[in-house]
């Protein structure tokens, strides 16, 4: 096995302002053998882009690559080669498929026009050529068609077939190495487990290296040869997929491993990246599995074929329908959690939204307490809205930015009257901070000091100040990292049991719902395909869909694997 | 709730920086924008001054000679003053005395006249920056200027801020009928020539500061309308505007007390190059004499003077009004630029 690049001792900082200097990665070495994949595995911030990034030199203008610092390939060291011998390689050799395929093919250009570029510029094909070609490789990439889609514009595409435009852009000119940067992280996991096996594919049959980076064990337990785990901008740990996985040697990488919900275990804590720092490596002792939390004879809300339909203009007098959610029926029970999974579009979110009447349903009704959620006016839901609260995906968008974190807490209490005078709410923020485990000094600080995790605990702060009685989590965890996700979903947990809320929680994570949700519901379409309790659903699926859905899920690593 | 009722406060919650005060160190890094702020500060002291009458309290003195050269140029021969002068009759007298009934009485009347004693102080050959047709001081004219015109560029600017912003937000954040009923309210105020609605106001109002203040106040809103409508469109969809909403907020408390801080970037910029435009449109009214009234003096009253004063070669009364002008509004839109820099929180 010889290696095709090798970096050596890499070390990257970004300069901020005037004097400030990140250091991004420190001293990273690892090699990419010819014909294999490479996994660089990692949360938010541990360097992982940035330096496959560096191979390519596709950096930020403030970055700044220590001189000792080496990429070998073919004999050159890429750091300091001249930029006509890097741009040769970019594209030919070494080629790239980013994260967001919808941003990252121009908009104004057909996906033939795209493809064919690389061809002429590398290749020298001529037109016709290229034309021939562009459609052999949107063959071999799986789009459907391809001779009619040569000529179709990227938004005409759905984001799986965008992403297989780019795969198909970065094996063009038969590449040497392809650095998959999350290139399935905006992906549903039925197109996923598609690209997934389509890179494995097309690695096998053009015998070229894959450094594949990502953030999702599961995805690199199934898809690497070789595992290179970083944080904070060093190597924790590397070695080939078998050892990483079965006998992790780095505590970081066993609290990695473990802190992810798994779909055979329902502890009642899950572990944090803490509880083995602090634990000098030894994993903390899992519990017993958690039994699902009684049900009372009534449910607390009751939804009964609740439609949202919306109508499109499409010309003079025509108008086209969209249902996004359709007849839906369900219902939630006090101190319970309704799961709800689904891909994007399948109309999960706008279940919350109409609960909360952020959305206006077209149809259908919901029962709380005996009154019709749908029929009260604006001023009789405040009264509800005070009992049902609802948290985010993003905690970076949430949040305004302008208010402290005391004036995000204190508000809603103003605005429902909780609280005697100014004093008492400030102080009953203070408590609520402490309770959600933010620092003691963080009342008076904007959200853009925090991290995402602690941001999201802020969220989850401003709705307990109302003291709800039903929590919607819309893909509440998804934007965090594992480790931060595993205590997001511990405190969440502990809140559930002490205030006995009930929570309708929506993600497209199947692990996290199975590990969050006593019941739950599948939709795809609009239409809740199948509902049930949680265990049930997971072991014996009965709706097609459902099985497809479980099937897609990244299995991680399997011995015996090839 | 136990848990929260138990009222314990962090022991030195150190307060944080706030959106403004970053916005603030930022601003200082930054070397271009705490020149281009020192200089606008500088204006404004100097207007301030004037305003108190400290300075160029008496531009209207006829302190030189007519056209007096800048003193940097020295004296040299100034001849359109001696043909000032020189106004009186000029070839070989006719005497007409046998025709004119007023004859007998001149010489009454000149004796009379030397009686009254006329006490001109004497005019200087050269001032600082020279004179203009009448002798005053074209420096002091400058000064006093610059009050005028920076007062309305800003006052303007203040009228049209909030005509743009308030049926903005309306606009962006209300939507639907209420919007298309402003957006036609815009086409209509955009499709009619700019010029043409500054006569159709001034001959409405009368002439004034005032007016001038509310003509371009009312003309130019447009383009922060524009601004901000798109602005609160987009924020209007913002998560932390739902999260507000999901919290009982009212629409009010979403539109002014959510958004509004949060563009508030937008608005600020938007008005200082409102600030740069309206001192440049003052100078075109006051060009046309729709401006301020002849009495005052504005950057764009004295271009108007240099406009003839060029023709025979005396440029300083226009490279007087320039400079400052073109110094304060360089500055100024630096300045604008340094703080879109800073209070911008994406670029951070």
């Amino acid at each position: 096995m010889t290696g095709l690049v090798s970096v050596r001792d890499l070390r990257v900082s970004f300069r901020l302002g005037k004097r400030r200097i990140v250091e991004a990665v420190r001293g990273v070495s690892f090699d990419v053998p010819e014909n294999a994949t490479v996994a660089l595995v990692g949360e938010s911030g541990s360097g992982k882009s940035v330096s496959a990034m560096s191979i390519v030199r596709l950096l930020p203008d403030n970055a700044i690559v220590d001189a000792a610092s080496r990429i070998d390939f073919g004999g050159a060291n890429l750091l300091t080669a001249p930029i006509e011998t890097l741009r040769r390689i970019r594209g030919k050799d070494i080629t790239v498929v980013f994260q967001e395929p919808m941003s990252s093919l121009n908009p104004v250009f057909t996906v033939g026009y795209q493809i064919g570029e690389v061809l002429r510029l590398h290749l020298n094909l001529s037109p016709r050529q290229a034309a021939d070609r562009v459609v052999e490789l949107l063959t071999e990439v799986g789009i459907p068609e391809p001779k009619a889609r040569v000529d179709a514009y990227p938004h005409e595409l759905s984001g799986g077939q965008q992403q297989r435009v780019m795969i198909a852009m970065a094996i063009a000119c038969e590449p040497k190495l392809l650095i998959a940067d999350e290139p399935t992280t905006a992906l549903d996991v039925t197109v996923q487990r598609q690209i997934l096996e389509l890179v494995a594919r097309l690695q096998d049959r053009h015998r070229m290296s894959v450094l594949f980076i990502s953030h999702d064990l599961g995805v690199v337990g199934e898809i690497a040869d070789h595992v290179v785990v970083m944080r904070e901008g060093v190597v924790r740990e590397q070695g080939p997929v078998d050892r990483i996985f079965a006998a992790p040697q780095d505590t970081y990488t066993r609290a990695l491993l473990a802190c992810r919900p798994r779909l055979d275990a329902k502890p009642k804590r899950l572990p944090v990246i803490d509880d083995f720092m602090a634990g000098g490596g030894q994993p903390i002792v899992v519990s017993e599995n958690r039994a699902p939390r009684p049900q009372e004879a009534k449910p607390l809300i009751e939804a009964k074929g609740l439609s949202k339909i919306y109508r499109l203009k499409t010309g003079l007098f025509q108008r086209k329908s969209i249902a996004a959610v359709k007849e839906a029926s369900f219902a939630l029970w006090r101190g319970r959690t309704l799961g709800v999974v689904g891909e994007s579009g399948s109309g999960k979110t706008t279940i919350g939204m109409l609960l909360m009447r952020l959305v206006e349903a077209t149809s259908g009704e919901v029962r709380y307490d005996g009154a019709d959620l749908l029929k009260l006016t604006e001023a009789q839901m405040m009264a509800y809205r005070r009992r049902i609260q609802i948290i985010f995906q993003n905690p970076y968008a949430s949040l305004n930015p302008r208010f402290t974190v005391g004036q995000i807490l204190t508000e809603p209490m103003k605005i429902h009257r909780i609280g005697a005078s100014d004093d008492d709410r400030f102080e009953r923020a203070v408590a609520l901070a402490r309770r959600v485990g933010l620092p003691a000094d963080c009342i008076h600080k904007y959200p853009h000091e925090f991290s995402g995790g602690q941001r999201q605990r802020i969220a989850i702060a401003r709705c307990l100040s109302m003291q709800p009685e039903v929590l919607i989590c819309d893909e509440s965890v998804s934007a965090l990292d594992v480790s931060v996700q595993a205590t997001v979903l511990n405190l969440l947990l502990d809140l559930q049991d002490e205030f006995g809320m009930s929570y309708l929680f929506i993600s497209h994570d199947l692990a996290v719902v199975k590990y969050m949700a006593d019941d739950m519901l599948v939709m795809h379409e609009g239409e809740i395909v199948e509902r049930g309790p949680a265990e049930a659903i997971y072991e014996a699926p009965q709706h097609e869909y459902t099985r497809k859905l479980l099937q897609a899920i990244p299995t991680g690593y399997r011995p015996g694997r090839r | 709730m136990a848990a929260i009722a138990e009222p314990v406060l962090p022991d030195e919650a150190p307060r944080s920086q706030g959106v403004w005060g970053a916005a603030w160190t930022r601003l200082k890094a930054d070397r271009v924008g705490m020149v281009s702020l020192a200089v606008v500060a500088a204006f404004l002291v100097l207007i301030l001054l004037s305003a108190l009458g400290v300075v160029a309290g008496s531009w209207q003195l006829e302190r030189g000679v007519p056209y007096a050269p800048p003193s940097f140029l020295g004296s040299r021969e100034n001849v359109e003053a001696q043909a000032i002068d020189l106004a009186g009759p000029m070839g070989p007298p006719v005497d007409i005395s046998d025709i004119d009934p007023l004859a007998p009485k001149y010489e009454e009347w000149q004796r009379r006249a030397r009686e009254i004693q006329v006490t001109s102080p004497p005019r200087a050959e050269t001032l600082p920056f020279g004179a203009d047709r009448w002798g005053r001081d074209v420096l002091a004219k400058a000064v006093k200027g610059a009050q005028m015109s920076i007062f309305v560029g800003v006052f303007a600017a203040v009228v049209a801020t909030f005509i743009g912003t308030l049926l903005g937000a309306i606009g962006g954040y209300v939507g639907g009928r209420v919007g298309d009923f402003f957006e036609w309210l815009y086409n209509v105020f955009t499709s009619v020539p700019d010029i043409l609605l500054i006569f159709a106001f001034a001959a409405v109002f009368g002439r004034g500061i005032s007016t001038v203040v509310l003509i371009l106040g009312l003309v130019g809103w447009t383009g922060m309308y524009r601004q901000v409508r798109a602005e609160y469109i987009k924020h209007a969809s913002r998560e932390y505007v739902r999260a507000a909403q999901a919290i009982g907020a009212s629409h009010l408390s979403r539109m002014f007390v959510h958004i509004l801080p949060n563009i508030s970037h937008v608005v600020l910029v938007r008005m200082s190059l409102l600030v740069v435009g309206f001192i440049k449109a003052e100078v075109i009214l006051s060009f046309l004499g729709l401006g301020v009234p002849i009495e005052l003096v504005s950057w764009g009253t004295m271009l108007a003077e240099a406009q003839t004063e060029l023709v025979i070669g005396k440029w300083w009364q226009l490279a007087a009004a320039t400079l400052f002008m073109a110094v304060f509004l360089t500055a100024f839109s630096m300045l604008t630029d340094a703080l879109r820099d800073a209070l911008d929180p994406k670029l951070r």
